[in-house]
């Protein structure tokens, strides 16, 4: 089964490893991601203005594309890529009036046809967490994770709708399905201060240490995540924390695709991890999930 | 034989005669068929007005009026009654509103308003030809009445009809009678203590000798209807004979069960056999059925086995063997006073109740208020016992939240929040009491003057914002929300946390709705008439409505409503018989099919199918000629008397042949 598939502009880059585990373990688990052709940029923002649309015309023309290019559904694994493309599709389906704006703009016939889907709703929904769990070759036996799920993953609930808002659990059912043992952590919903790092890194700080102090509190090994910016808040502030709290112990923080590969027993040296900041790897040696 | 019909034309000052042409519409309406005298005067509602249709009605031997004037709903009685008294039924004299329906809405075209008058009078005249002459139906009352639920709303209307020489039962579900009001230690404004009050009107209502308490009981089936309603009560069985117990409690002492103690709102543990309770009311032991070993599944070790308050008991109160009774009372009316549950804690996930043992619901604060609660009345923290030193009490939990929870206020939490606020400043000197609320709702006598009073000296921090959510921190709880009136986010360390919950209708109340007959609102708060002017009438006659059942609200707004209600009922009790309005629906009985479409149609339950001829019935009690049925009936066997579909039909065919005229 084939799945159309928009990396987006960071997988491309930065979050290489997101991509390539997310690529390589659908493999395995036998469907695959079928990229887009000729996409752009989502613009990384959703309008937060109703009468702002041109920044809504990049993700309508990627979302006109995918129908153009014979498809109903659209899979991404970078949770801003979901939360814009998906909340862009919100408005295509329910409001004709922007719609008609922003359709008319950039001289495209779509109303909405195509269905946003996040590659963890593709697991839950479409393999199911059960046949995942059968798929895995080497169980993550022994790993604590905290599962942090961010702002954009699943706000605002009504138009996303991947989980209930207060205490998701797709995320924990995930790694439950990996082997891993979930934590309980306060944090887990928290925002971790998001693109205010490039102009108030305090704030980003801020928020990073919160979220990863309760995760270490809950006696969390590790922490995963969907988003790009998240892993580059969580991961990258740490030294600074270090710096004012010296009693703050560093922590790894990788792409849940990453842990993935792992149980599906994908080569770990093509994984990506030297690209983290916080090495995983001495982690995963000790829990014997590396060699 | 022809009627001898009459018209009389108001001009309501100028509302109709400066639209409508009155002469000519007189002079047209002259000339209809069967019209014998037609005329036009200024207000016909006057006293002159109403003696001339009265003194024409004699002269001319008049067997049919038509009043051209105003609104059925503001003189239809008067002319009624004026024609009844001079000896006309009064069922056969009609309205035809020329004012409302016709010189109100075309005041710039007389010609047209004119003869859509005449119009309107023909139409009317038809429907008299066919009106038959009516009587009003006599209903027996029985002056006795059942008051479903023995919260302080059960009991104040109960005592309240009881004392005014009417017979009153009490069903209330629970062992004991008292509601929530027995959960609350002191109440505001006036920090009256409350157990005390309570105490003595439930003493009152034992010792009354019109008032019959079934505890333990519910409505199993609501038969008949206003003035004639038969109950049946299913009554659980009480296990212990309380004419034998002297509750010395040696029982509960033996009883190896221990479950969460609901009363206290699991901030204590109970055994099977139990005082439901700290009222001295209350001091006989309860056997709940379902935690008892002896009644555990027979498979189970345990089951069957146990009787050891059996065995304990010196006097031989306790009888395992006890069945549930059927009891059936025959009332008059009914009051539902179901009262409220509190909406459930664990909707709010983000609050940690049910997680964390130091987020509790507003109950279980005053639970520990109670000097003979699980505390003592001390305020201690369900976690480790210690004395909290920081309280955050958050307002509106669930209430006010139409996306997520309710739309509604729960009326009561802004002033009980800040009376537990202000009880646990006065206990704990040395803690501070944080409060979260949207606005604050002081709006009753004295109520503005407690909250601050607690704020000036007492010292309550206010803040005034949403809590996000509730987590545990280090040693502590944290509380994050903000302050929007300074605009900043707020992280406050705390030791106990209390949730003002929403109040939401009891459980179990939409099959108890259904059983009584009676409408319920979106959010299962049994619905009144009107809101201004029947707030105390449900959808069926003779049953009323009292207390937070019908709406939240606090015990000074219950207790008036409850004895709005009862008097209520003894207005209607102050007549011997009960008079309903003849004009209802009938069946044909040739023509009924006995399909029992009716039967679900019909919002008040007047229709029951005949066991017998297999004809739908109605019951002339209840029916309220909505015309329901009528519209439903697959067959066209019901009517409306004195509104047949012939009569509309002529009706309507008046306006048809008239229309290209005007
Ligand atoms: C934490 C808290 C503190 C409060 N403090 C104050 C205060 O200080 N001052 C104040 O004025 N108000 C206070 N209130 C409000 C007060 O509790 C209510 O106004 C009052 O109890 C309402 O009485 P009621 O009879 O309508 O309902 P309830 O007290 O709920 O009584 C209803 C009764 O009906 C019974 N029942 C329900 N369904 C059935 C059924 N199907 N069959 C038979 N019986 C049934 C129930 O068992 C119950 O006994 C407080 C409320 C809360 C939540
Ligand atoms: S009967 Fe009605 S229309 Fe006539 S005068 Fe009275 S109020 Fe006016
Ligand atoms: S029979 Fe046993 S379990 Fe049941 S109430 Fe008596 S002592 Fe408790
Ligand atoms: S032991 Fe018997 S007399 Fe004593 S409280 Fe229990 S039931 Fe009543
Ligand atoms: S007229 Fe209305 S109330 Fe009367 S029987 Fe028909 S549906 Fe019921």
């Amino acid at each position: 089964m084939k799945y159309p598939y928009f990396p987006g502009c960071t997988l491309y880059t930065k979050a290489k490893k997101l991509d390539d585990a997310g690529r390589e373990c659908s493999l395995k688990l036998g469907f695959e991601l079928d990229e887009l052709k000729d996409w752009t940029c989502c613009g990384a923002t959703f309008p937060l203005v109703n009468d702002q649309h041109i920044t809504m015309s990049g993700p309508t023309r990627i979302l006109a594309d995918t129908k153009d290019q014979g498809n109903d559904k659209l899979v991404t694994l970078c949770s801003v890529c979901f939360n814009v493309l998906k909340r862009t599709n919100n408005v295509m389906r329910t409001d004709e009036e922007r719609r008609t704006k922003v359709t008319d703009f950039i001289e495209r016939d779509y109303n909405g046809e195509v269905e946003v889907l996040h590659y963890l709703q593709v697991l839950r929904d479409e393999i199911g967490f059960d046949v995942l769990k059968e798929k895995v070759v080497k169980p993550l036996t022994g790993l604590k994770v905290a599962c942090y799920y961010g702002c954009l993953l699943l706000r605002p609930v009504k138009e996303i709708g991947l989980d209930v808002m207060e205490n998701p659990t797709i995320f924990e059912d995930f790694i439950s399905a990996l082997g891993a043992e979930p934590v309980e952590f306060p944090y887990k919903i928290e925002c971790c201060g998001a693109f205010q790092a490039v102009h108030s890194m305090d704030i980003a700080t801020r928020c990073s240490r919160d979220i990863l102090n309760s995760a270490k509190n809950s006696a969390a090994d590790l922490v995963i995540t969907t988003c790009p910016l998240c892993q580059f808040n969580l991961d990258d502030r740490q030294p600074e924390i270090q710096k004012s709290d010296n009693r703050f112990a560093p922590i790894p923080v990788v792409y849940f695709t990453q842990m993935l590969a792992l149980a599906l027993d994908l080569p770990a040296a093509d994984l990506g991890f030297e690209r983290n900041l916080i090495d995983p790897l001495p982690l995963l040696k000790e829990k014997g999930l590396v060699s | 034989m022809e009627k001898k019909l009459g018209v009389f034309i108001c001009w309501c000052g100028s509302n109709i005669a400066s639209s409508v042409d009155v002469d000519k519409a007189a002079a047209e309406a002259a000339k209809l068929d069967g019209v014998v005298h037609a005329e036009n005067y200024m207000y016909m509602c006057s006293d002159p007005g109403q003696q001339l249709v009265k003194d024409t009605i004699t002269e001319k031997g008049l067997d049919g009026v038509v009043v051209a004037c105003c609104s059925p709903r503001m003189h239809e009685n008067t002319f009624r009654k004026a024609a009844g008294s001079v000896g006309l039924n009064s069922y056969l004299l009609e309205i035809a509103n020329i004012r409302e329906q016709c010189s109100w809405v075309h005041q710039n075209n007389k010609p047209l308003a004119t003869a859509k008058a005449v119009s309107i009078i023909e139409g009317t005249l038809d429907k008299v030809k066919e009106n038959l002459p009516l009587e009003t139906i006599t209903i027996d009352l029985t002056k006795r009445v059942c008051v479903v639920g023995g919260g302080i709303a059960g009991i104040m209307s109960a005592l309240d009809l009881a004392n005014a020489g009417y017979d009153v039962v009490i069903i209330e579900r629970e062992p004991a009678i008292g509601g929530h009001m027995s959960q609350i230690s002191q109440t505001f404004p006036y920090f009256h203590n409350v157990p005390e009050l309570l105490k003595k009107k439930i003493d009152e209502v034992n010792a009354h000798p019109r008032i019959k308490v079934y505890v333990n009981s519910e409505v199993d089936v609501l038969d008949g209807y206003v003035g004639n309603f038969n109950v049946t009560i299913k009554t659980r069985p009480a296990f212990v004979d309380s004419a034998k117990c002297t509750a010395c409690g040696k029982c509960l002492e033996v009883c190896p069960v221990k479950v969460d103690d609901e009363f206290n709102r699991g901030l204590s543990q109970r055994g099977a056999i139990f005082r439901y309770n700290q009222l001295e009311t209350a001091k006989i032991p309860v056997l709940e059925q379902g935690d008892c070993l002896h009644f555990a599944d027979s498979d189970s070790e345990d089951g069957g086995k146990c009787t050891a308050c059996v065995d304990a008991c010196p006097e031989d109160a306790i009888d395992l063997g006890t069945i549930r009774s059927l009891n059936e009372e025959f009332v008059g009316a009914i009051v539902m006073a179901t009262g409220y549950d509190l909406y459930s804690p664990t909707n709010m996930p983000e609050y940690g109740a049910g997680k964390i043992p130091d987020v509790i619901d507003a109950l279980a604060f005053e639970r520990l208020l109670d000097p003979k609660g699980p505390t003592k009345g001390q305020v201690l923290r369900p976690s480790d016992g210690a004395v909290p030193k920081k309280v955050v009490f958050i307002q509106c939990v669930g209430s006010r939240d139409p996306e997520r929870h309710k739309a509604y206020c729960s009326r009561a939490c802004c002033m009980y929040t800040a009376k537990q606020a202000r009880l646990y400043r006065q206990q704990v000197e040395e803690g501070t009491a944080y409060i979260s609320y949207m606005d604050i709702r002081s709006d009753s006598k004295d109520f503005e003057e407690f909250v601050q009073k607690g704020m000036e000296e007492e010292n309550l921090v206010y803040i005034r914002g949403r809590v996000a959510k509730v987590i545990e921190g280090d040693g502590c709880l944290q509380v994050f929300t903000s302050d929007t009136l300074s605009g900043r986010q707020v992280v406050i360390e705390a030791d106990l946390v209390v949730l003002a919950m929403a109040m939401e209708p009891k459980a179990g109340i939409r099959e108890l709705a259904k059983k009584m007959n009676v409408t319920i609102d979106g959010d299962a708060f049994l619905s009144e008439t009107h809101i201004k002017l029947y707030p105390v009438e449900s959808s069926t006659k003779g049953v009323y409505l009292a207390g937070c059942g019908q709406s939240p609200k606090d015990i000074t707004d219950t207790v008036s409503q409850a004895l709005a209600t009862a008097g209520k009922i003894q207005t209607m009790f102050s007549n011997e018989t009960l008079i309903a309005d003849p004009l209802i629906a009938e069946v044909k009985d040739d023509v009924c099919s006995g399909c029992g479409i009716c039967i679900e149609i019909c919002p008040y339950g007047a229709r029951l199918m005949n066991e017998f001829t297999r004809i739908s019935d109605v019951n002339q009690a209840v029916c309220q000629g909505c015309g329901a049925c009528i519209a439903a009936c697959p067959n066209k066997a019901c009517e409306l008397i004195n509104s047949t579909s012939r009569q509309f039909l002529r009706t309507i065919g008046d306006f048809a042949s008239r229309s290209e005229a005007v």
